[in-house]
């Protein structure tokens, strides 16, 4: 290779040289647009909700001076008069700027009913004029509402008061911090129960469109390339169709004297419509129907380029056939099989609106409380927190996929 | 030429939305956007010539919060629940209304004596409506229950019980229906002793509840024999009734009623226009016209104007066997009930 460039002229090389740097040039410039979406979509986003986990300024921006006034406070008893009148000067300036329902938010997620005393304490101190709040400031603030002289309120504040902190993972994972540091499992467990829920109904959904889509594939991918093109369609057809369309057809057939009912009863088979509508079990039987082909089209992808002469040779030298099947035809579509069951259990991890329609009680999934948090109690840091172990989870299950099958052996066709 | 007429006719009527001279009302949409449309949004700009924006959203205070986060105010007047505005005003979302500047009612009645109490109860806005969540039966399938005792009364009405899957309106009524006085309530919800007995009584219809997401559903589950009886806002209810001849009927007992109000975004660009709105739309006649869709007008003129057979199917007739929303109670205990329930639908 060297001894060639150097009989080239110099002016060639360079000439090549320019050419390469053209090309990738131009390579890039086709991934450009790509780039710079993925960076303003998904990047910066995802991002920005992993920052929010374990940032929120508020109460440090709100009240600056009574956080560093409470640093001295040992945390038992009541803390000095001047940490009082600062706090009730920082509330009537609060009261003036409208703050004090940011502060009221983040004091009440420690402790619940303190939204309304910060309201209505900065209320009663805006009218109060600035040399007797900084008299009498810590009696005014004490007259206002009687949960100012109780000591944990004030842990409250202080606690709230750091910019960077962890405690929305520990909320994330049914924990909480004690007065004295240490960490313990909270009264409310819900979050841990949540998870586990999620992932045990994505891996049944998950079993269950192999179950139906892996023969479906096998069929197709055997068939001649008329009836296979026609059942395409059958496959295709309702991925075409809007998911809310799918999921209220779903209600139309499970509600109680919707097809499914009907039809079971004019067959005699029950007297009593089944309640079928608003379990776990329309649930999943609604995003198998939702997901299946996610299934079906990475492993007829696959399957359509396995040679047949394998099963043929594997069976005319005495292997039964579902030997044959084991161990030749299973490993070669196993790429197909692995792609579709990763597309299907990610996507079905963070499903929001089919178990919000149809799921009811039992149906309640991991997005269905972030939702809550978001919509709801506008506790974003925790919604942050909950979204991003939900992303860890699934990084998590990815590399466990890859160290175990490997993802090279993902193909979509 | 015609073709440069055409452009420049296009580039005119898109750049007309973006002119200052517009204004965006956001309210909720559904039959109650369309009986706003017609009787507050259109009115207003055939008098002023103002093109309004009129766009829906789900509630809640979450998209304001971030509008203001980002500092990109998109929205001018909205329509906001009770329930969420005390929390809205106090974190600075929204703008003080002046209230003396609302227009007397059509009798004459000064705008302050003219209003329910409780529509100008917050700085922050001017009540537009009362709605409130009644529960419904279905006649197809006998007498159901009465009163809130019997609801919760599985043996007496057995059927399952359609309920809208939030701790606001259940906890209330589950603590009525175990006898609490209906003033009662929220002192008692705010302790812990209260909120166990709220829960202890949900266990006892637990198996009977069918959960659902969103009002819209309520109607469905009735009339699909889902539920036997069914929460529902009022409005809902009445519009099937009236346009379908569904067999429903309403029950008022221990209803709970709100009110939503007109707000104004704080650093709208557009504040005196939206004022200029808020004052057209909570006049006695704009108001009156909320009796389509069965909720209640806030001006006692704009109630005046109305038929007594409306009048018996408003929220507003029924005030006293019913119970007011706590918006301030809600701000409290929202998020920690909110994720109690959720614990207690888990178990």
């Amino acid at each position: 290779m060297n001894s060639i460039s150097h009989t080239l002229d110099p002016d060639d090389a360079r000439n090549a040289a320019r050419e390469v740097r053209k090309r990738r040039l131009q390579a890039f410039l086709f991934v450009v647009p790509l780039l710079v979406f993925i960076m303003f979509a998904f990047v910066a986003p995802i991002t920005t909700m992993l920052y929010r986990s374990v940032h929120n300024p508020t109460v440090a921006n709100l009240v600056p001076e009574t956080l560093a006034a409470l640093e001295e406070w040992s945390g038992e008893g009541m803390p000095d008069d001047t940490v009082l009148i600062q706090f009730a000067t920082d509330m009537k300036r609060m009261a003036n700027e409208r703050t004090s329902g940011q502060l009221a938010d983040e004091i009440n997620r420690a402790l619940p009913g303190m939204s309304s005393v910060v309201k209505s304490t900065a209320r009663t101190l805006r009218r109060v004029e600035d040399s007797d709040l900084s008299a009498n400031g810590a009696t005014l603030l004490l007259a206002a509402n009687d949960r100012w002289s109780d000591p944990a309120t004030w842990r409250a504040v202080r606690d709230a008061g750091p910019t960077y902190s962890s405690s929305y993972y520990l909320t994330a994972v049914d924990m909480e911090r004690t007065t004295d540091g240490g960490i313990a499992p909270r009264d409310t467990q819900i979050y841990k129960q949540l998870y586990t829920k999620t992932l045990k109904m994505a891996l049944i959904i998950t079993i269950l469109t192999i179950l139906l889509g892996y023969p479906l594939a096998f069929f197709m991918a055997h068939a001649s390339s008329g009836l296979a093109n026609f059942l395409m369609v059958f496959v295709l057809l309702p991925f075409w169709t809007s998911l809310l369309v799918r999921t209220t057809a779903w209600i139309a057939l499970l509600q109680t004297n919707g097809v499914v009912n009907s039809t079971l009863i004019a067959l005699g088979i029950t007297d009593q419509p089944i309640e079928m509508l608003y379990t776990q079990f329309a649930t999943i039987i609604a995003m198998t129907h939702i997901l299946l082909p996610f299934m079906v089209l990475p492993l007829y992808a696959v399957m359509r380029g396995i040679d047949n002469s394998f099963m043929r040779a594997a069976i005319s030298m005495g292997s039964r056939p579902l030997g044959a099947w084991y161990k030749i035809y299973l490993p070669m579509s196993l790429p197909g099989l692995s792609a579709g069951a990763l597309l299907v259990f990610i996507i079905s991890v963070g499903y929001y609106i089919t178990p919000a329609l149809v799921g009811g009680v039992d149906g309640q999934m991991i997005s269905n409380i972030i939702a809550f948090h978001m919509q709801q109690s506008n506790n974003w840091e925790l919604a942050a927190a909950l979204g991003s172990l939900l992303l860890i989870l699934i990084l998590v299950l990815y590399w466990l996929f890859d160290k175990f099958v490997g993802t090279d052996n993902i193909k979509l066709g | 030429m015609k073709k440069h007429l055409t452009l420049l006719a296009t580039l005119a009527l898109t750049a007309g939305p973006l002119m200052a001279q517009d204004l965006t009302v956001t309210s909720f949409g559904g039959a109650y956007g369309a009986a706003q449309q017609e009787h507050m949004i259109d009115p207003f700009m055939a008098e002023t010539g103002v093109n309004v924006l009129f766009e829906d959203y789900g509630g809640g205070i979450a998209e304001m919060k971030a509008q203001f986060e980002a500092g990109n105010i998109l929205w001018d007047v909205v329509d906001i629940e009770v329930i969420d505005l005390e929390r809205a005003c106090a974190e600075g979302y929204l703008e003080i209304l002046d209230h003396s500047v609302l227009p007397a009612g059509d009798d004459g009645v000064a705008a302050a004596d003219d209003f329910i109490p409780d529509a100008l109860a917050n700085e922050c806005g001017v009540g537009n409506i009362v709605w409130s969540v009644v529960f419904a039966t279905n006649t197809d399938n006998g007498p159901g229950p009465t009163t809130m005792a019997e609801f919760f009364d599985v043996e007496a009405f057995p059927g399952n019980r359609g309920l809208r899957k939030r701790p606001q309106v259940n906890m209330e009524w589950a603590l009525i229906a175990d006898g609490v006085a209906r003033e009662d309530v929220y002192e008692l919800l705010a302790t812990e002793e209260g909120q166990a007995r709220a829960f202890a009584k949900l266990d006892t219809i637990k198996d009977d509840i069918v959960w659902y997401d969103s009002w819209s559903q309520a109607p469905v589950l009735l009339n699909d024999g889902g539920a036997a009886m069914v929460q529902s806002a009022n409005g809902r209810i009445f519009a099937v009734i009236e346009e379908d001849g569904a067999p429903f009927e309403i029950v008022w007992d221990s209803h709970v009623y709100d009110l939503d109000v007109w707000a104004i975004m704080r650093g709208t660009e557009n504040l005196d226009l939206a004022m200029q709105f808020i004052q057209s739309a909570t006049r006695t006649v704009p108001l009156s016209g909320m009796q389509d869709v069965a909720y209640g007008p806030t001006r006692r003129s704009a109630q005046a104007l109305l038929s007594d057979e409306v009048k018996e199917n408003l929220p507003t007739a029924h005030l006293d066997v019913g119970l007011k929303a706590d918006g301030i109670f809600w701000a409290d205990f929202g998020e920690s009930l909110g994720e109690k329930f959720n614990e207690w639908l888990l178990q």
